[in-house]
Protein backbone atom coordinates (compact mmCIF):
# COMPACT_ATOMS: atom_id res chain seq x y z
CA UNK A 1 0.00 0.00 0.00
CA UNK A 2 1.72 3.47 -1.02
CA UNK A 3 2.26 5.89 1.54
CA UNK A 4 0.42 3.62 3.70
CA UNK A 5 3.81 5.55 6.24
CA UNK A 6 2.31 9.20 6.04
CA UNK A 7 -1.30 7.74 6.57
CA UNK A 8 0.20 6.16 9.98
CA UNK A 9 2.31 9.36 10.59
CA UNK A 10 -1.01 11.40 10.50
CA UNK A 11 -2.73 9.47 12.61
CA UNK A 12 0.13 9.29 15.03
CA UNK A 13 0.78 12.91 15.38
CA UNK A 14 -2.89 13.88 15.52
CA UNK A 15 -3.43 11.12 18.83
CA UNK A 16 -0.40 12.17 19.90
CA UNK A 17 -1.69 16.09 20.13
CA UNK A 18 -4.88 14.94 21.94
CA UNK A 19 -3.13 12.71 24.63
CA UNK A 20 -0.36 15.43 25.38
CA UNK A 21 -3.37 17.94 25.56
CA UNK A 22 -5.10 15.56 28.32
CA UNK A 23 -1.81 14.96 29.64
CA UNK A 24 -1.42 18.86 30.24
CA UNK A 25 -5.13 19.44 31.66
CA UNK A 26 -4.71 16.74 33.98
CA UNK A 27 -1.27 17.99 35.23
CA UNK A 28 -2.61 21.56 35.56
CA UNK A 29 -5.69 20.19 37.47
CA UNK A 30 -3.12 17.85 39.65
CA UNK A 31 -0.91 21.13 40.33
CA UNK A 32 -3.99 23.55 40.98
CA UNK A 33 -5.40 20.81 43.43
CA UNK A 34 -1.98 21.23 45.55
CA UNK A 35 -1.93 24.66 45.26
CA UNK A 36 -5.82 24.76 47.23
CA UNK A 37 -4.59 22.26 49.63
CA UNK A 38 -1.76 24.35 50.69
CA UNK A 39 -3.74 27.29 50.94
CA UNK A 40 -6.59 25.29 52.85
CA UNK A 41 -3.52 24.50 55.46
CA UNK A 42 -2.18 27.62 55.80
CA UNK A 43 -5.36 29.46 56.50
CA UNK A 44 -5.86 26.23 58.84
CA UNK A 45 -2.80 27.59 60.76
CA UNK A 46 -3.66 31.25 60.50
CA UNK A 47 -7.04 30.91 62.70
CA UNK B 1 -13.74 9.42 39.35
CA UNK B 2 -15.21 6.10 38.55
CA UNK B 3 -17.58 7.63 36.15
CA UNK B 4 -14.86 10.12 34.44
CA UNK B 5 -12.83 6.73 33.71
CA UNK B 6 -15.73 4.61 32.39
CA UNK B 7 -16.69 8.18 30.11
CA UNK B 8 -12.76 9.10 29.11
CA UNK B 9 -12.96 4.43 28.44
CA UNK B 10 -15.89 5.28 25.82
CA UNK B 11 -13.80 8.27 23.88
CA UNK B 12 -11.50 5.76 23.62
CA UNK B 13 -12.76 3.10 21.93
CA UNK B 14 -14.90 5.65 19.70
CA UNK B 15 -11.76 7.03 18.25
CA UNK B 16 -9.82 3.45 18.14
CA UNK B 17 -13.42 2.26 15.93
CA UNK B 18 -13.33 5.40 14.05
CA UNK B 19 -9.78 4.61 13.12
CA UNK B 20 -10.98 0.59 12.37
CA UNK B 21 -13.29 2.68 10.48
CA UNK B 22 -11.24 4.39 8.15
CA UNK B 23 -8.21 1.93 7.46
CA UNK B 24 -10.50 -1.11 7.07
CA UNK B 25 -14.30 0.04 6.80
CA UNK B 26 -14.11 2.51 4.06
CA UNK B 27 -12.99 1.86 0.46
CA UNK B 28 -9.62 2.59 -1.20
CA UNK B 29 -10.37 5.66 -2.76
CA UNK B 30 -9.71 5.53 -7.06
CA UNK B 31 -7.68 8.57 -7.79
CA UNK B 32 -5.17 8.82 -4.12
CA UNK B 33 -5.40 6.01 -3.53
CA UNK B 34 -4.49 4.67 0.93
CA UNK B 35 -3.29 8.12 1.78
CA UNK B 36 -6.87 9.99 1.61
CA UNK B 37 -7.56 7.73 5.00
CA UNK B 38 -6.13 11.13 6.74
CA UNK B 39 -9.33 13.06 5.14
CA UNK B 40 -11.12 10.58 7.94
CA UNK B 41 -9.13 12.22 10.46
CA UNK B 42 -8.30 15.75 8.87
CA UNK B 43 -12.14 16.51 8.31
CA UNK B 44 -13.39 15.49 11.29
CA UNK B 45 -11.01 17.23 13.06
CA UNK B 46 -11.73 20.33 11.37
CA UNK B 47 -15.48 20.46 11.82
CA UNK B 48 -15.08 19.78 15.61
CA UNK B 49 -12.39 22.12 15.49
CA UNK B 50 -14.82 25.33 14.27
CA UNK B 51 -17.70 23.90 16.80
CA UNK B 52 -15.23 24.27 19.67
CA UNK B 53 -14.68 28.02 18.76
CA UNK B 54 -17.88 28.10 17.87
CA UNK B 55 -18.61 27.12 21.46
CA UNK B 56 -16.58 29.66 22.25
CA UNK B 57 -17.72 32.45 20.74
CA UNK B 58 -21.12 31.57 22.24
CA UNK B 59 -19.69 31.80 25.51
CA UNK B 60 -17.61 34.90 24.74
CA UNK B 61 -21.22 36.73 24.02
CA UNK B 62 -22.94 35.73 26.59
CA UNK B 63 -19.92 36.57 28.80
CA UNK B 64 -20.32 40.56 27.32
CA UNK B 65 -23.88 40.31 27.61
CA UNK B 66 -24.10 38.75 31.19
CA UNK B 67 -20.93 39.27 33.07
CA UNK B 68 -21.06 35.69 34.53
CA UNK B 69 -17.66 34.14 35.48
CA UNK B 70 -18.87 30.65 34.48
CA UNK B 71 -19.02 31.91 30.41
CA UNK B 72 -15.60 33.21 30.89
CA UNK B 73 -14.74 29.80 31.63
CA UNK B 74 -16.29 28.32 29.23
CA UNK B 75 -14.90 30.24 26.75
CA UNK B 76 -11.20 30.02 27.36
CA UNK B 77 -11.75 26.07 27.75
CA UNK B 78 -13.37 25.96 24.26
CA UNK B 79 -10.83 28.16 22.38
CA UNK B 80 -8.33 25.89 23.76
CA UNK B 81 -9.89 23.05 23.04
CA UNK B 82 -10.53 24.30 19.29
CA UNK B 83 -6.94 25.31 18.99
CA UNK B 84 -5.87 21.88 19.72
CA UNK B 85 -8.34 20.35 17.10
CA UNK B 86 -6.89 22.97 14.67
CA UNK B 87 -3.27 22.18 15.02
CA UNK B 88 -4.24 18.41 14.41
CA UNK B 89 -5.53 20.04 11.18
CA UNK B 90 -2.47 21.90 10.56
CA UNK B 91 -0.37 19.00 10.95
CA UNK B 92 -2.45 16.19 9.19
CA UNK B 93 -2.86 18.47 5.77
CA UNK B 94 0.48 18.47 4.79
CA UNK B 95 1.13 14.88 5.64
CA UNK B 96 -1.79 14.54 3.27
CA UNK B 97 -0.22 17.61 0.86
CA UNK B 98 3.25 16.14 0.31
CA UNK B 99 2.42 13.31 -1.94
CA UNK B 100 -0.54 14.73 -3.55
CA UNK B 101 0.33 17.56 -3.95
CA UNK B 102 4.08 17.40 -4.20
CA UNK B 103 4.26 20.31 -1.60
CA UNK B 104 4.02 20.45 2.25
CA UNK B 105 1.85 24.05 1.86
CA UNK B 106 0.64 26.92 -0.44
CA UNK B 107 -0.43 29.60 0.40
CA UNK B 108 -4.18 29.27 -0.84
CA UNK B 109 -7.43 31.13 0.98
CA UNK B 110 -8.45 27.48 2.66
CA UNK B 111 -5.20 26.95 4.23
CA UNK B 112 -4.15 30.50 5.19
CA UNK B 113 -7.63 31.66 7.01
CA UNK B 114 -6.87 28.15 9.05
CA UNK B 115 -3.57 29.59 9.85
CA UNK B 116 -4.55 33.02 10.77
CA UNK B 117 -7.71 31.43 12.76
CA UNK B 118 -4.62 29.16 14.70
CA UNK B 119 -2.70 32.54 15.08
CA UNK B 120 -6.26 34.20 16.02
CA UNK B 121 -6.70 31.83 19.10
CA UNK B 122 -3.28 31.94 20.45
CA UNK B 123 -3.52 35.62 20.39
CA UNK B 124 -6.56 35.04 22.72
CA UNK B 125 -4.47 32.81 25.01
CA UNK B 126 -1.56 35.09 25.00
CA UNK B 127 -3.92 38.15 25.75
CA UNK B 128 -5.33 36.37 29.09
CA UNK B 129 -1.77 35.14 30.44
CA UNK B 130 -0.50 38.94 29.94
CA UNK B 131 -4.15 40.12 31.76
CA UNK B 132 -3.80 39.89 35.56
CA UNK B 133 -7.25 42.14 36.69
CA UNK B 134 -9.57 38.77 36.28
CA UNK B 135 -12.81 41.02 35.16
CA UNK B 136 -10.62 43.14 32.63
CA UNK B 137 -9.04 39.50 31.72
CA UNK B 138 -12.50 38.05 31.27
CA UNK B 139 -14.08 41.27 29.24
CA UNK B 140 -11.22 41.79 27.04
CA UNK B 141 -10.79 38.04 26.34
CA UNK B 142 -14.56 38.04 25.34
CA UNK B 143 -14.29 40.93 23.11
CA UNK B 144 -11.13 39.30 21.10
CA UNK B 145 -13.07 36.08 21.24
CA UNK B 146 -15.58 37.82 19.60
CA UNK B 147 -13.66 39.27 16.82
CA UNK B 148 -11.64 36.24 16.08
CA UNK B 149 -15.03 34.12 15.46
CA UNK B 150 -15.14 36.42 12.67
CA UNK B 151 -12.81 34.39 10.43
CA UNK B 152 -14.51 31.29 10.82
CA UNK B 153 -17.29 31.95 7.85
CA UNK B 154 -13.91 32.72 6.13
CA UNK B 155 -12.27 29.04 5.90
CA UNK B 156 -16.07 27.99 6.11
CA UNK B 157 -16.57 30.43 2.62
CA UNK B 158 -13.08 30.27 1.22
CA UNK B 159 -13.37 26.67 -1.18
CA UNK B 160 -17.05 27.36 -2.00
CA UNK B 161 -16.44 31.21 -2.71
CA UNK B 162 -12.45 31.25 -4.07
CA UNK B 163 -10.54 28.87 -6.25
CA UNK B 164 -8.41 27.07 -3.94
CA UNK B 165 -5.26 24.41 -4.05
CA UNK B 166 -7.41 22.73 -1.23
CA UNK B 167 -9.81 20.14 -2.50
CA UNK B 168 -13.75 21.14 -3.32
CA UNK B 169 -16.09 20.15 -0.61
CA UNK B 170 -17.33 16.71 -0.27
CA UNK B 171 -20.30 17.62 2.17
CA UNK B 172 -22.69 20.41 1.05
CA UNK B 173 -20.53 21.84 -1.81
CA UNK B 174 -23.31 21.91 -4.52
CA UNK B 175 -24.70 19.65 -7.21
CA UNK B 176 -20.94 18.08 -8.38
CA UNK B 177 -20.30 17.45 -5.04
CA UNK B 178 -20.84 14.05 -2.80
CA UNK B 179 -19.28 10.89 -1.23
CA UNK B 180 -19.13 7.47 -1.53
CA UNK B 181 -21.91 6.20 1.23
CA UNK B 182 -20.03 4.15 2.98
CA UNK B 183 -17.21 7.20 2.77
CA UNK B 184 -19.95 9.14 4.28
CA UNK B 185 -20.51 6.66 7.02
CA UNK B 186 -16.89 6.64 7.80
CA UNK B 187 -16.74 10.42 8.12
CA UNK B 188 -19.46 11.02 10.02
CA UNK B 189 -18.93 7.86 12.29
CA UNK B 190 -15.13 9.66 12.61
CA UNK B 191 -16.94 13.31 13.43
CA UNK B 192 -19.03 11.75 16.07
CA UNK B 193 -15.99 9.87 17.81
CA UNK B 194 -14.12 13.61 17.43
CA UNK B 195 -17.62 15.24 19.00
CA UNK B 196 -17.24 12.79 22.17
CA UNK B 197 -13.64 13.51 22.56
CA UNK B 198 -13.90 17.59 22.58
CA UNK B 199 -16.83 17.21 25.28
CA UNK B 200 -14.52 15.10 27.16
CA UNK B 201 -11.59 17.96 27.04
CA UNK B 202 -14.45 20.89 27.06
CA UNK B 203 -14.93 19.33 30.81
CA UNK B 204 -12.09 18.79 31.97
CA UNK B 205 -10.81 21.94 30.77
CA UNK B 206 -13.62 23.55 32.09
CA UNK B 207 -13.08 22.22 35.60
CA UNK B 208 -9.61 23.21 35.87
CA UNK B 209 -10.62 26.91 34.89
CA UNK B 210 -13.52 26.98 37.05
CA UNK B 211 -11.57 25.68 40.10
CA UNK B 212 -8.70 28.57 39.20
CA UNK B 213 -11.89 31.07 38.99
CA UNK B 214 -12.96 30.00 42.57
CA UNK B 215 -9.33 30.47 44.25
CA UNK B 216 -8.73 33.71 42.54
CA UNK B 217 -12.16 35.07 43.88
CA UNK B 218 -11.26 33.78 47.46
CA UNK B 219 -7.57 35.03 47.40
CA UNK B 220 -9.52 38.48 46.25
CA UNK B 221 -11.58 38.08 49.19
CA UNK B 222 -8.44 36.77 51.58
CA UNK B 223 -6.62 40.65 50.56
CA UNK B 224 -9.68 42.63 50.58
CA UNK B 225 -9.85 41.56 54.63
Amino acid sequence: MKNLDSVLAAYLAGWAIFFAYYISVARRTAALRKDVERLKESLTRGK
Amino acid sequence: MVKHVLVASVVVLLIGAAAYAAFYVAPTEATMGTIQRIFYLHVPSAWTGLTSFFICFVANLAYVLRREPRWDWLGVAAAEVGLTFTTVVLVTGPIWAHPVWGIWWTWDARLTSTFVLWLLYVAYLLLRSMLEDPDKRALLSALFGIFAFLDVPLVYGSIRWWRTQHPQPVILGGADSGLQPTMRWVLLFSWVAMLALMTLLLRQRYRLEAMRGEVEMVMREAEAV
